[in-house]
């Protein structure tokens, strides 16, 4: 009876669904035969050729998209959806030792402790004179506010930095047009306590203690490193998603807002009542000129700030003590609010700089703002209030239009640098064309299921990459295989370079990617590192030459610095280890050779393994728990002879009188293929 | 001997310095694995490769086999190569200055005598590398040697190897037909010479 109960339940659920669905169609006007499961229907014949990528051939272009809820960054090849590489960023990982051997650690550490994972959303690429220069990738970590840059000449996170007063890092991380600064906004609003930290208070005083942040990070124009330079400390809203200004607006930054409400509790509700909340548009260069002249003021902070140090490969974390902050009420000109309909979610600006399109979740149009509007707002003080002491601008006075019937829950747009914006509408499961010439839908194509962002290479630079878009969707259902109850989402790659879309490709994605960028290989891949010099390896416990190899004991301590060669290890017979010893093993990679990374994992060790690059040490920790004998062994098929590259570690009883020593081979000295790396 | 004999002869005494400016020989190694090809490049005075990396590589390929690892130091013909060039090269600069037709002879002789004495060194020394191998090698194929060509190639195991001369070689090579000119174009110059010789004394 019960089951009956529950299937009359579900295929309710479904009419709901079948209904809604129904009435979305309807309400686009467009043809019931576009909606529902049409599969392949807009495939177009040539799909296969037009992503066909031969063996041995490389793909045009790079992608990277955000691992969402795996802390990672995914490299896919463009046209064909091959999954290149994945980059760790947040979160330990295991292949590589990432974050488990003694060197990466550091890279993970924040004021909360060591936080092995975070939620990865926006990877944005560097930039130079408004376009993507293929130097190096920001990402934010959104749980435990952070912000990363990964060097695409290794392809390697090089340095995270922790963001003080700031809760859920979304609209993050976003570049200016030469590099100038990376910006950072917070998702949440808490009651700041002006230490860095948060106040203890009652939810219920959420209206008057809760405020937000807006991190201006520094970057270094010829190494990339960041330094956060100052805050600015916003109403106590939930600020959503940030894009940057170019052209005549270059100098401006624009961040989505909800919950304009200040509503503390059941936001879906509460949240959602303001028919209009607004966008943030401040001007960053003024900012920075009052931070610069004396405007700011100083708290106090704690914060983390990791770096990777390329020679060495150890990472360090130092503590920061302060941060500067603006006040908006203190610095006139600088932010206004633009109001937008209802609870906006992607905030674009299309290549020439003039429209900033707002793209409003439960709204039932897409307005578009255009930029010399709201000038002229601004000069003609067409306010509509104010809050904290920022000016609300009038609607009408920075409107260009409204894109009417757009499709339902529009979420993100990008451009073709053709005059075309593309919108994913989440709820009607489709991308919509439309053109900024008329503000018209040109063509709509059914996506599945359920698109989040979308991503046209340089769609959010001067000049986009007009041929492709990746279309991002968050629920996979039919599209391959089943895998049980978790399926991997799924990306389309969109052919965009006609008057009509035309669907090329489905591909897996690795957890939840949210927003991609993608770049021209010829950016990026000339200047990938191949190995690390040995010549320029400056770890501490590096040893360059076999013959330099050495066990030595300190204490409890036991220190192995020992290399690593096609196919052998230097020592590979260890004895004088005692249980309970903390073992340090320092590997250096002797091989100079591209693509030969060896591995090194010991039997029962609480930890990883470590995958060594070429030319570079790491450092395994372990601490044997019972005598015996332990194989170590390279976990990365080097050569013919892998399988041999082993060795073994003899740990004795606590107390034990065997000494120290170690070997490789009966005969000393080195085997033949080390010597050439001697000097 | 005319000026513009002289001044040849001088290009020829000059040009062996070609030797020190590229390799006198290049051996290519590909394979499937190595689709970038390792280059190894012997120089008058030093044994290099087409990078900074590619001596130790060809080393860790080589042990597989056995093979003892290539080092610039274990060849003393690499110290001595250099002087003999540079004498080479004063002594027919000084027979430029000299102008005497006979000694151009000796000198193109003795530097073809020297190219061939070099040739032959450094096949016995690919013959040396190519099958003094360790007996305890990992991998030992019954019969198979491993001497690279002296010139052109050959299948080695699953390397396809290529011996070639560089832009050096092509000192020698030009030292030896630029005299070679000079002792025939001067030829009928006999007399001119003898009275040049003569003003000279006087």
């Amino acid at each position: 009876m019960e089951t009956l109960i529950n299937k009359l339940k579900a295929a309710a659920l479904k009419m709901t669904l079948l209904m809604a669905l129904a009435a979305g169609a309807a309400f686009q006007g467009c043809s019931g035969t576009e909606q529902g499961n049409s599969k392949d229907e807009a495939v177009s014949a040539d799909a296969a050729t037009a992503v066909y990528v031969a063996p041995g051939e490389h793909d045009e272009l790079y992608s990277f998209l955000s691992g969402g809820f795996n802390g990672q960054v995914s490299v896919y090849g463009i046209p064909s959806g091959r999954l290149l590489k994945i980059i760790p960023v947040f979160t330990q990982f295991a292949e590589n030792g990432y974050g488990y051997n003694e060197e990466s650690k550091a890279m993970l550490m924040t004021s909360h402790g060591f936080v092995p994972w975070d939620d990865l959303h926006h990877p944005k690429l560097s930039r130079a004179d408004g376009m993507a220069d293929g130097r190096w990738l920001f990402v934010n970590g959104n749980n435990t506010p952070r912000v990363a840059r990964v060097d695409l000449k290794t392809f390697e996170t090089v340095e995270i930095m922790e963001i003080p007063n700031s809760a859920g890092n979304h609209c993050s991380p976003y570049p200016t047009n030469n590099n100038e600064y990376v910006l950072a906004g917070t998702r949440f609003s808490v009651p700041l306590d002006m230490k860095g930290g948060t106040q203890d208070v009652s939810l219920n005083d959420y209206k008057d203690k809760f405020r937000g942040s807006i991190s201006f990070i520094k970057v270094d124009k010829e190494h990339g490193d960041m330094e956060l330079d100052f805050q600015i400390l916003v109403p106590g809203f939930d600020y959503d998603l940030a894009n940057g200004g170019k052209g005549p607006s270059e100098d401006w930054v624009f961040f989505t807002t909800y919950n304009t409400e200040k509503s503390a509790t059941l936001k879906e509700l509460g949240a959602s009542q303001n028919d209009r909340d607004y966008l943030a548009a401040i001007n960053w260069k003024l900012a920075a000129k009052y931070a610069a002249e004396g405007k700011a003021k100083e708290m106090p902070a704690n914060y983390y700030h990791n770096k990777m140090d390329h020679n060495s490969h150890i990472a360090k974390s130092t503590v920061k003590k302060t941060v500067r902050y603006l006040l908006p009420e203190d610095c006139p000109g600088m932010m206004y609010l633009l109001p937008a309909p209802k609870s906006p979610h992607g905030i674009d600006v299309d290549p020439t700089g003039e429209y900033m399109v707002v793209n409003g979740k439960l709204a039932s149009s897409l307005p578009v703002f255009a930029f010399s509007k709201m000038q002229k707002a601004i000069k003609n003080k067409d306010f509509d209030g104010e809050v904290n002491g920022i000016p609300v601008l009038k609607y009408e006075s920075v409107l260009a239009a409204e894109v009417k019937e757009p499709g339902l829950g529009p979420l993100h747009t990008e451009f073709d640098g053709k005059g075309n914006a593309y919108s994913t509408m989440f709820v009607s499961s489709e991308v919509v064309k439309w053109s900024l010439k008329d503000f018209q839908v040109k063509d709509r194509m059914p996506v599945y299921y359920s698109p989040g962002h979308l991503m046209i290479p340089g769609g959010d630079t001067r000049e986009p990459y007009g041929k492709y878009m990746v279309v991002m969707n968050k629920i996979t259902k039919d599209r391959f295989l089943p895998t049980g109850p978790e399926l991997m989402h799924s990306a389309q790659l969109i052919d965009i370079s006609g008057e009509k879309m035309k669907m090329l490709l489905d591909f897996p994605t690795v957890a939840e990617p949210h927003y991609a960028q993608g770049i021209r290989a010829d950016l990026v891949a000339p200047n990938s590192v191949k190995f690390f010099k040995l010549d320029e390896n400056t770890h501490p416990e590096a040893v360059k030459s076999e013959k330099d190899v050495s066990v030595t004991r300190n204490g409890r301590n036991v220190k192995i610095n020992m290399t690593s060669i096609r196919s052998h290890f230097t020592p590979d017979n260890i004895e004088g280890v005692q249980v309970g010893d903390t073992v340090l093993f320092h590997v250096t990679n002797l091989e100079q050779d591209w693509d030969v990374p060896h591995g090194f994992a010991i039997m029962g060790a609480n930890n990883a393994e470590t995958l060594i690059m070429p030319g570079a040490t790491q450092t395994l920790k372990w601490v044997p728990q019972q005598a015996g004998i332990y194989p170590f062994y390279c976990t990365d098929f080097c050569s013919a002879l892998h399988q041999e590259m082993q060795g073994y570690v003899r740990v004795s009883p606590r107390g034990s009188k065997v000494p120290i020593s170690f070997s490789t081979g009966e005969k000393k000295p080195v085997p033949p293929a080390t010597a050439s790396v001697s000097k | 001997m005319k000026t513009s004999h002289k001044v040849l002869m001088l290009l020829a005494g000059l040009s062996l310095g070609l030797l020190f400016f590229f390799p006198m020989w290049k051996i290519y190694l590909n394979a499937p694995q190595y689709p970038e090809g390792l280059e190894l490049h012997i120089w008058v005075n030093k044994i290099s490769g087409s990078s900074e990396s590619v001596l130790q590589n060809f080393n860790i390929l080589n042990h597989y086999i056995g093979m003892e690892p290539i080092h610039a130091e274990s060849f003393a013909e690499l110290k001595i190569m250099p002087y003999v060039v540079v004498f080479f090269m004063v002594a027919g600069v000084t027979l430029a200055l000299l102008g005497r037709r006979r000694l151009v002879l000796y000198w193109t002789m003795l530097l073809l005598l020297a190219g061939a004495v070099g040739l032959f060194d450094f096949y016995m020394w690919l013959h040396k590398f190519g099958t003094n191998l360790n007996p305890e090698a990992p991998i030992k194929v019954p019969g198979m040697t491993y001497i690279p060509p002296l010139l052109g190639s050959k299948q080695l195991l699953n390397f396809d190897a290529l011996s070639l001369p560089g832009w050096g070689s092509l000192g020698v090579f030009l030292a030896v037909v630029l005299a070679g000119l000079v002792y025939f174009l001067s030829r009928n110059t006999n007399k001119t010479a003898s009275i040049n010789r003569k003003n000279v004394l006087v």
